[in-house]
């Protein structure tokens, strides 16, 4: 498996997520204080995107090389405190660092070395994560 | 080269570019868009201790690590050739910042704390170190962060990716209503 168009896509997904400043800890706190519409269009609009491109590959019944249907497997809702537990503490951490995964890393490429401190956090957080998993609800 | 681009790109712009990444990964092998698993890829690369993960990391992630890669060097260039170095941010915001005692709002953060020397304050520690380990736990035991819930999982209409997201939102408002204001005052 080549890994050179995946390279390629991620390379445009982080040159778009600097151009549109998405990137920006100013842009998330604007966000969170619901001052502008500039995340929620660019969140609103990739859905959308998303769900209508999902809707035509279902209907074409794409199907891969291996011939299992294009799509993502359902998640597993459980009592749902993983998502609610998880998606709170990573929300604290996306307005503490304005910076969800993708810019995180973005950021140190674009100006804001320092958060490579932050990339080496996020990695002991998801090792912490995985060592306390059997004890934590899910 | 700045003068190709009007910062910021506009939202219909971008937004659905961003969206069309989901598709794209799809057609390209039938991957699915979500970068905070990068994180367990490289924790299972470097394994360190006995903690254990789920199947072969080159296997499952080689396709996301180059995608992350790619982020990183799609970002730098970006920076290099037409860098956002000062916001044209919201009168609102701007006037809240300056509540929280932020002077310098030029750059992609602020200067005062995201810098080498911000690491050694109590806000820059917060924001960086603490913010970075909470970003990390937080998408593992939420199975994902805003490319995998936030975009996919919505799109995908599945209920526990509208859980995770309202999480986000309790978490991100806490973030900036009650912990952003003691740290910072």
């Amino acid at each position: 498996m080549t890994l050179v168009p995946y390279f390629a896509l991620g390379s445009a997904f982080g040159f778009l997520l600097v151009e549109a400043e998405v990137v920006s800890w100013f842009r998330i706190q604007e966000m969170f204080r619901f001052d502008a519409f500039h995340m929620y269009g660019i969140i609103g609009a990739a859905v959308l995107t998303a769900a209508l491109s999902l809707l035509i590959i279902k209907r074409l019944a794409l199907r891969g090389s291996d011939g299992r249907p294009l799509g993502f497997p359902p998640k597993a809702l459980g009592t749902g405190i993983r998502y609610v537990a998880g998606g709170s503490l990573f929300g604290l951490g996306w307005a503490l660092t304005g910076a969800c995964p993708g810019p995180l890393v973005a950021l140190v490429g674009a100006g804001v070395p320092v958060m490579a401190v932050a990339v080496v956090s996020a990695l002991a957080g998801t090792w912490t994560y995985t060592a306390l998993r059997p004890k934590l609800p899910h | 080269m700045s003068y190709l681009f009007s910062h910021p790109l506009p939202w219909y712009v971008a937004g659905p570019l961003i969206g069309l990444v989901v598709p794209a990964l799809l057609l390209l092998g039938n991957k699915p868009f979500g970068i905070s698993s990068n994180f367990s890829h490289v924790c299972a690369m470097i394994s360190p201790g006995r903690v254990r993960y789920g199947p072969d990391w080159k296997q499952v992630g080689g396709w996301n690590l180059a995608f992350l890669a790619g982020i990183f060097v799609g970002a730098a260039a970006a920076w290099q050739l037409a860098p956002p170095r000062t916001l044209t941010l919201s009168p609102a915001t701007v006037d809240a910042l300056h509540r929280l005692g932020l002077t310098d709002l030029t750059g992609l953060a602020p200067h005062e704390v995201f810098a080498w020397s911000g690491l050694f304050t109590v806000k820059g520690f917060a924001a960086i170190v603490v913010g970075g380990f909470l970003v990390g736990f937080g998408t593992a035991y939420a199975g994902g962060c805003t490319s995998g819930h936030a975009i996919s999982g919505l799109a995908d209409l599945q209920p526990a990716s509208l859980l995770a997201v309202c999480g986000f939102f309790a978490g991100g408002l806490t973030a900036t209503y009650v912990v952003l204001p003691i740290l910072f005052r």
